[in-house]
């Protein structure tokens, strides 16, 4: 496999995005900062990919407004997943290890306060049995909060102690549109929203955009004295069926953990829409206690529609970059109840190298 | 490092119709890949991951079907990809699957495109109206219309071309068992007499809207070697341009004549109306025929295209053999057309197109386009391992 790096990462979380939902608007200084950060031009870009939802948007072909933001006259290589950045990430990775590229640049877009997200994301749900009841997505995550807590799994407390960190390192990201921590003691006596769940339980709505910037080998170095280097990149999803998974597990994250080397991991960015999920995560991931879990404050402080998961992965390279930590993981989800998974893990040398 | 070989081993696609009353989306799908595996003598099994493409969500009125499919198309347990670029997404879908084979990240890929038109109305889900955009009123024969009126124009094609296409490609749906329409009566005269809908376009020169799903397997070398006869991949590419500019050429755009000219190069093909046996291109309106036979550099631009046509050069036993599963004209299950596009150039290479087999056919193109003619995925399909 070619060695691949992060080199480049932008990105915005609001709570509400005072523009359109196809978000060229947001796209464009995105843009801009990847190339400050790589010094290129669009024209340095080899292969270009976009995730977004056009039900978010609320129109069809969402995306196509989107490409605007590049530019593309001379036209471009891209692709558009109906998915989170990571995956996006992940086909340029893809298109990079063919060899026909050697770059990419991957973005990706949400205005979740267009509509009631919970209701939308209801609709991704089976048409035929599920969708009719409208089981929302907080509503769902709440019945797997219950699933743990009745399994002795997690109890409210580790949730609220999930919370209480990720609201206080979310103190020092500047994008972060939930910050604060307090207690635990407090947290718990805050009311129950979605029974278990407390507000502070739940990733706020989240408008925003992010992109992330690729490079193979000696394109990497020059950008990077640290790039981040892919050492490890894979994804799995479970069946959507609540009634028949098991909620206290994420089998599929443990499947996407099993195909990469976790070994020596100093940072974890989990992308946990809900602090139970973090939980979760952790047991499937293997994580060692001595893990740094979330440290810009994760999911629960900020979660843009679409670069939720990607954003993870940014957060994880820049911490390579600086020289914080020399191994770390990051991880997207998608889907009700964790159901999709995607792990990356990156490193400061190419030892490692991808498999 | 160079891409490692990839072959297409199964081909799978649905009945395509109007209406699938009889089917599910996961229904619709599973016929398609039951057949594609089947065709690969390999089972659910044996598959790596799997790529699923379709075109807008709201067609079907599902967000991210894929997620309650995963179950359904065998995708538990293993990673899925959802692809989505407009019209030319089942071409993107499966150079995506391709390149999980090609970068060496897997061994078996197992890719399906479908749309489930009838669930909505396709033509009105298009046009839903937006802010600071052009309307795309009337769906996308309105948006097309003035490209076609634009092609006539400057290549002075005589105004029944159209519908020697269109004639054409209903003829060869005859010989495809899974083709929508079939309709034997349709003549040149007919397509003629048919009702004006967006001038110059008639509505015997337009694409039925289908339920329909198209799924291909798509193999390694080592895997490749139990089949009998693979289709291997010589050459993907994917372009996109903006959809307004003052500069863009509609008829001609740029990012379609960049995909060829690059993916003419991957393939080792100089001329291409020599080299390609048999070419399955995304004809949505019958005069886009000619207009991407220019494009594609089969012909001379501004009329290259429509004498080729006219002359029978694109007919079944022409030099050039076009749509012979009948195209788009004749099936159109939007997200999964450009598959079956792809799909079918992979059956002609492999000799397994049956009655709209093209005698001897090595080379073979699929096209797709889609958006307001910006988005471009091609591929050229080959009966031997390539060299290059």
């Amino acid at each position: 496999m070619r060695d691949v790096a992060v080199v480049g990462f932008a990105q915005r979380q609001m709570e509400v995005f005072d523009g359109s939902p196809t978000c060229v608007e947001l796209l464009v200084p995105l843009f801009a900062e990847c190339y400050e950060q790589t010094g290129w031009t669009r024209r340095d870009i080899g292969f270009w990919c976009s995730g977004s939802s056009d039900y978010l948007a609320g129109r069809s072909f969402s995306f196509v407004s989107a490409v605007d933001a590049i530019g593309v006259i001379p036209p471009v290589n891209e692709s558009h997943v109906e998915m989170d950045l990571a995956w996006a990430m992940y086909e340029a990775w893809l298109k990079i290890q063919t060899g026909e590229v050697d770059t990419a640049l991957v973005y990706a877009f949400g205005k979740a306060s267009a509509s009631v997200l919970r209701r939308s994301l209801a609709l991704q749900l089976d048409p035929y049995t599920m969708t009719p009841l409208w089981p929302d997505t907080v509503s769902l995550a709440g019945l797997q909060a219950r699933a743990g807590i009745d399994a002795g799994v997690w109890d409210e407390r580790a949730m609220a102690e999930v919370a209480n960190r990720s609201l206080t390192d979310a103190e020092k990201n500047e994008y972060a549109i939930r910050k604060g921590g307090s207690s635990v003691e407090e947290l718990l006596s805050r009311p129950v929203y979605a029974d278990p769940l407390r507000k502070h339980d739940c990733s706020p709505v989240t408008d925003g955009a992010a992109a992330i910037v690729l490079a193979a080998g000696d394109q990497a170095r020059e950008v990077r004295d640290r790039p981040a280097w892919i050492e490890g990149l894979a994804h799995n999803i479970d069946p959507i069926s609540i009634g028949t998974r098991d909620l206290t597990r994420a089998p599929s994250a443990a499947r996407a953990a099993a195909a990469v080397d976790l070994d020596g991991v100093e940072l974890a960015e989990l992308h946990a829409p809900f602090s139970h999920q973090e939980l979760i995560l952790r047991r499937e991931l293997g994580l060692a206690d001595d893990v740094r879990v979330n440290p810009s404050g994760g999911a629960l402080t900020g979660n843009p529609m679409f670069s939720g998961g990607g954003i993870r992965i940014g957060e994880a390279a820049s911490r390579i970059w600086s020289g914080e930590v020399g191994r770390a993981v990051a991880h997207a989800t998608s889907g009700p109840a964790l159901q999709q998974n995607l792990v990356c893990v990156l490193g400061s040398t190419t030892e490692g190298a991808s498999n | 490092m160079a891409k490692q070989p990839a072959a297409v081993v199964g081909v799978g696609q649905t009945h395509h119709r109007a209406k699938r009353e009889d089917v599910s989306m996961a229904g619709l799908c599973r016929e398609a890949i039951d057949r594609a595996l089947l065709d690969a003598n390999l089972t659910l099994d044996e598959i790596d991951a799997i790529v699923v493409g379709k075109a807008p969500d709201l067609f079907e009125g599902v967000m991210m079907p894929e997620l309650f499919l995963a179950d359904a198309l065998g995708a538990a347990g293993k990673p899925l990809l959802r692809v989505h670029t407009a019209g030319s997404v089942g071409g993107s879908t499966a150079i995506v699957a391709s390149s999980l084979v090609q970068a060496g990240v897997h061994k078996r890929v197992l890719t399906v495109a479908f749309e489930k038109q009838s669930e909505s109305n396709a033509m009105w889900a298009l046009s839903v109206p937006l802010p600071f955009n052009m309307p795309v009123h009337a769906g996308a024969g309105g948006y097309f219309a003035p490209h076609v009126r634009s092609y006539i124009r400057r290549s002075e094609a005589p105004t029944h071309v159209g519908a020697i296409v269109a004639a054409k490609d209903r003829q060869n749906a005859l010989k495809n068992p899974y083709a929508h329409l079939k309709n034997p009566d349709t003549t040149v005269e007919s397509v003629l007499a048919s009702q004006m809908l967006w001038d110059p376009i008639r509505y015997d020169e337009t694409c039925p809207s289908s339920d329909g799903a198209c799924a291909l397997v798509i193999v390694d070398e080592d895997t490749a070697a139990a089949s009998p006869n693979p289709a291997w991949i010589h050459g993907t590419v994917m372009r996109s341009e903006a959809t307004t500019a003052a500069e863009r050429d509609q008829v001609n755009p740029q990012a379609s004549r960049d995909a060829a000219a690059v993916l003419w190069k991957q393939a080792g093909i100089t001329n291409p109306i020599e080299e390609i046996d048999a070419a399955e291109i995304y004809v949505p309106f019958s005069w886009f025929e000619p207009m991407w036979l220019e494009s594609l550099g089969f012909a001379e631009a501004n009329g290259g295209g429509w004498r080729l046509t006219e002359s029978g050069a694109t007919a079944m036993d022409g030099r050039l053999p076009v749509n012979c599963s009948g195209g788009v004209l004749s099936s159109n299950p939007i997200g999964a057309s450009g598959m079956l596009r792809f799909g079918e150039a992979a059956l002609q290479v492999r000799g397994a197109a049956g009655e709209h087999q093209v005698d001897g056919a090595r080379r073979a193109l699929g096209h797709a386009y889609g958006g307001g003619s910006q988005f471009f995925a091609m591929w050229v399909v080959g009966s031997e391992k390539p060299s290059n």
